[in-house]
């Protein structure tokens, strides 16, 4: 297993000046798992964001590190996975489309075509993987995303609501990979699911008082 | 390598959602026919000056810009794929990428019009002398585009997208603007193309300043 690493530093974040959380710090390492737990609004995907650098915390840092070595944000990404309710992938292009053309942006070095047709298998898109993604339902999108989000192997994968629109084929899925991933990098969800925070072997739970408490 | 190889990805991916989407392309060929055909109705049998024709023929592609070029960022915001493209993509390859895309449909653009201006004041619009004009378009369309992107970027974000582009577009483009008008009389009355020098000085200094303003100011506007 590559030896990979997340630190949370003192992150807060405000919008305007009303704070969503102050000042949560831990540590990940490789097979670690996190569950992100709290009322709506206490600020879990705010934290997913940050953590995946796609928004900028008020104060703090968050800093990855593989083999040891730190590294950039830029360079994280690359070993980044996610799936949330809130990313969307391309309705005009076909799901095998999105892959690929994703997958080219990202300058993946790997055979996309092999890795597209592995994973679009997994999730059971295989099929409809010719069909423009505005024809996917709900729970169809919600699978391709998670092709998408591990396309590349991620070191760390990020899953905001993780069994949102799947059915029960969908959510057995989800276990497999989340099984997966915390034998073969982080793992870190953010659910109000009971059930899906004992996935993990740690949780964070975001306060009513913007405050943090981490349970293991 | 790895920059260069996301930045063409990126405008592959682009072009493709353009030509199947027509987020741009409809709205800008429909008003280059509207605009021009406003102006041959409204000219009736004049014949106006050349430095009349240069202004309106900027000002149709002025217009036309505005309506196109910030499709490229608000249509992403709309859609929710801005997340996706800053999980694969980093802020230069996406500045870059939207940049030579846009430089693609300004170019497309220019070319449009001067086609449909040729056609339709086949006797007023005559270059009289071409390599003015030629240089005058690609530079003035590389400063447009340059100009309108980091534009779009910042609307993108903003909730009255429709009405803050053209207003925030304006005062920054005007020095381009009557440069070009400028540099394109030149060419339309057959002066020698030493003349329009310092014209073409104007334009390469303002989309180096422009490109590079943009490139430091896009990693914030981009992220959050």
């Amino acid at each position: 297993m590559i030896d990979v690493s997340l630190t949370v530093a003192g992150i807060t974040k405000s919008f305007s000046r009303r704070a969503i959380f102050r000042d949560i710090s831990f540590s990940l390492h490789g097979g670690d798992s996190l569950a992100i737990t709290g009322r709506n609004g206490s600020g879990k995907s705010t934290l997913v964001k940050i953590l995946c650098d796609v928004l900028t915390p008020t104060a703090g840092a968050v800093q990855y590190a593989i083999d040891g070595k730190n590294v950039s944000m830029e360079s994280a990404k690359d070993q980044l996975g996610m799936v949330s309710p809130y990313l969307q992938l391309y309705d005009e292009f076909s799901g095998l489309e999105n892959l690929e053309l994703l997958s080219r942006i990202r300058s993946n070095n790997f055979p996309i075509d092999e890795r597209s047709s592995e994973f679009l298998k997994l999730v059971g898109l295989w099929d409809r993987r010719k069909d423009m993604v505005r024809t996917y339902s709900s729970g169809m999108k919600q699978r391709l995303k998670y092709a998408f989000a591990l396309l590349h192997r991620p070191l760390v994968l990020i899953l905001d609501e993780p069994t949102s629109n799947l059915d029960a084929e969908g959510v057995d899925v989800v276990k497999s990979v989340v099984e997966n991933q915390k034998s073969s990098g982080i793992l870190v969800v953010a659910t109000n699911d009971a059930m899906e925070a004992r996935w993990c072997g740690q949780e964070l739970q975001l306060g009513d008082q913007a405050q943090a408490e981490l349970k293991r | 390598m790895s920059a260069l190889s996301s930045t063409y990805a990126l405008i592959r991916k682009d072009i493709l959602s353009e030509l199947r989407t027509r987020y741009a392309l409809n709205a800008l060929l429909m008003f280059v026919v509207t605009t021009v055909a406003t102006i041959l109705f409204a000219l009736r049998s004049d014949q106006p000056t050349p430095t009349v024709l240069s202004g309106m023929y900027w000002v149709v592609i002025f217009f036309t810009a505005m309506s196109g070029l910030s499709r490229v960022f608000v249509s992403e915001e709309e859609r929710g794929t801005t997340m996706t493209l800053q999980l694969v993509a980093s802020p230069s390859v996406v500045y870059f990428g939207k940049l030579l895309f846009n430089v693609a449909l300004t170019l497309s653009l220019t070319l449009a019009v001067t086609l449909l201006y040729t056609i339709v004041f086949s006797t007023s619009f005559t270059i009289q002398t071409p390599s003015i004009f030629a240089v005058t378009v690609l530079l003035g369309s590389l400063g447009f585009a340059s100009a309108a992107t980091i534009i779009a970027a910042i609307v993108a974000k903003a909730n009255t997208r429709g009405t803050l582009y053209p207003v925030l577009a304006f005062p920054v483009l005007i020095v381009l603007l009557m440069t070009v008008m400028n540099a394109t009389t030149k060419a339309l009355d057959g002066e020698e193309f030493g003349a329009a020098m310092g014209d073409f000085q104007i334009l390469l200094g303002y989309i180096f300043a422009m490109t590079g303003g943009s490139y430091l100011l896009f990693d914030f506007v981009w992220k959050d």
